[in-house]
């Protein structure tokens, strides 16, 4: 399973990317895998504010429906559209193309409380 | 997820775990849900062949002078009608209608028939039948569920690949049963290995019957010959697909195969069919309108994968929930079985479908959802 070293990770299986004062939210190989097939992704409204560890995004493979948990308080910038024609890009990029949305961070103290890549392979127990 | 220790287990359960399964708990049973992905194992039943394992499904078998008599008191349609190697779809209803369980029955012999239950209803069902088996013996009642390790083979290839294996067995028409392996011989009336010509795919194929200890080895000569195992999942959109019942969740002891839409296998019209349990309320559900009718619904945006117990509402005001709901894969829509009363089919009726407090057009569909493309 894949667990890119530049990324920090929520225990439930979200990744986040810092780019400057932008953070990507994403959730990870292990995630993807376990959610199998994923037909539909219904990311956050641009400008939602959103709570650690709160609802963010919902994905749902063809035979249940998952909550994608944001990492980080903050507002949402953008959202991934692709994601709407193209939901299978969660199974196939989920560190790229498959990002579900950007924000900013309004505790970023709240990265600290991420966990580092090792912490993360250690708890999904590679 | 429940301790699988407290499962029950088939048969078939290690071939599964060296195939990759993903393993859940679904009616008490420990069941492969998915193996390499539910798109991939749905398409390859639609185009080619899959094989499911069925072994928690029962099999019962009915027989002696007085069998017939007392299958048409217990079953909808007319069990006189069927030949010997002959099956048919029927359900047994309790007194008010209620539906008990869907079933297959086939008549395997003079006086002996086959019935194949649904694997969450098995102890209910044979607790019915032995409350209403006559007293006089003439009737007798044999609980063969543990003893056969069952396989669904089905798809447009299937028919090929049971010839391969099996090229000394009579392959039988659609809805009929045959010995699959001539050679296995019947004892006590009991036929070791059989092979039936239904499903619950919409495809042609096979239900296969046999031994338990001969399982594993059936999934490997069909793996061999190329037929991919399916889970539970495809197994769920294939047969929503075909608009086909699932019972528990469109059939149950308070709605009747009236309400779900099954009257051709309701012998209400048919003169020989004898009074069955449910009968009376069924006529008096005829003559006072049917309260509501399990009804088959589409998405008209696109919108999420539908799925059961979603809200369904008719110009603004709730009318019922979905039942069975699924992104069907061979049509890239959501579809769903809702029991919505009659005002819902009056033209112009705006339907809608709540998922997570939002609401997505949808209109009546007709079966089945998805229609094999002409050749």
């Amino acid at each position: 399973m894949n667990v890119p070293a530049d990324l920090r990770y929520a225990k439930t299986h979200e990744w986040i990317r810092q780019e400057n004062d932008i953070i990507i939210v994403g959730i990870t190989d292990h995630a993807q895998a376990e959610l199998t097939d994923i037909v539909y992704a219904e990311p956050p409204k641009v400008g939602a504010e959103v709570r650690a560890g709160a609802t963010a995004a919902v994905v749902e493979s063809v035979k249940a429906a998952s909550d994608i948990y944001s990492p980080l308080s903050g507002t949402v910038t953008e959202v991934n559209d692709a994601l709407t024609s193209n939901p299978a890009l969660l199974n196939t990029d989920p560190f790229g193309q498959g990002w579900i949305f950007k924000m900013k961070a309004s505790n970023p103290a709240e990265i600290d409380a991420l966990l580092a890549p090792e912490a993360y392979t250690a708890q999904i127990g590679q | 997820m429940s301790d699988p220790a407290l499962l029950k287990h088939t048969p078939l359960e290690s071939a599964h775990v060296a195939c990759g399964a993903r393993m859940v708990e679904f009616g008490g049973w420990y069941m492969p849900v998915q193996y390499s992905g539910i798109m991939e194992e749905h398409r390859a039943v639609r185009s080619a062949s899959g094989m499911f394992d069925i072994s928690h499904m029962g099999e019962v078998i009915v027989s002696g002078p007085g069998a017939l008599a007392w299958l048409e008191s217990l079953l909808t349609n007319r069990v006189g009608k069927l030949a010997v190697t002959r099956g048919q779809y029927t359900l047994m209803l309790d007194e008010r209608g209620g539906v008990i369980d869907d079933l297959i029955i086939y008549r395997t012999g003079e006086l002996s028939y086959f019935l194949v239950i649904n694997g969450a209803c098995r102890d209910l069902d044979l607790e019915w039948m032995h409350g209403h088996l006559p007293s006089d013996g003439s009737v007798v009642l044999q609980d063969q569920g543990n003893d056969y390790a069952a396989i669904a083979l089905q798809g447009p290839d299937a028919e090929k690949a049971l010839r391969a294996l099996y090229p000394a067995c009579d392959i039988p028409k659609r809805n009929g049963i045959a010995p699959l392996i001539p050679s296995l011989v019947a004892s006590d009336g009991i036929v070791p290995s059989l092979v039936a010509r239904t499903g619950y795919t919409g495809e042609d194929g096979f239900e296969l019957f046999v031994p338990v200890a001969h399982g594993i080895a059936l999934w490997e000569s069909l793996l061999a010959a190329g037929v991919k195992p399916c889970g539970l999942g495809s197994r769920d959109t294939l047969r929503l697909e075909m608009g086909y019942p699932l019972n528990g969740s469109d059939l149950s002891r308070d709605r009747t195969p009236l309400e779900a839409g099954l009257d051709r296998f309701v012998g209400l019209d048919d003169p020989e069919k004898v009074d069955f349990y449910g009968r009376k309320a069924l006529e008096q559900q005829r003559s006072e309108g049917l309260p509501s009718r399990l009804t088959p619904l589409k998405l008209s945006v696109q919108g999420p994968p539908l799925r059961s117990h979603y809200p369904v509402l008719a110009d603004g005001v709730a009318v019922g929930e979905t039942c069975s709901g699924a992104l069907s894969p061979s049509l890239g829509e959501g579809i769903a079985m809702a029991y919505l009363p009659e005002v819902c089919r009056i033209p112009g009726t705006q339907l809608e479908i709540e998922v997570r407090g939002r609401r997505y057009a949808a209109s009546i569909a007709t079966l089945p959802f998805y229609k094999k493309p002409s050749l």
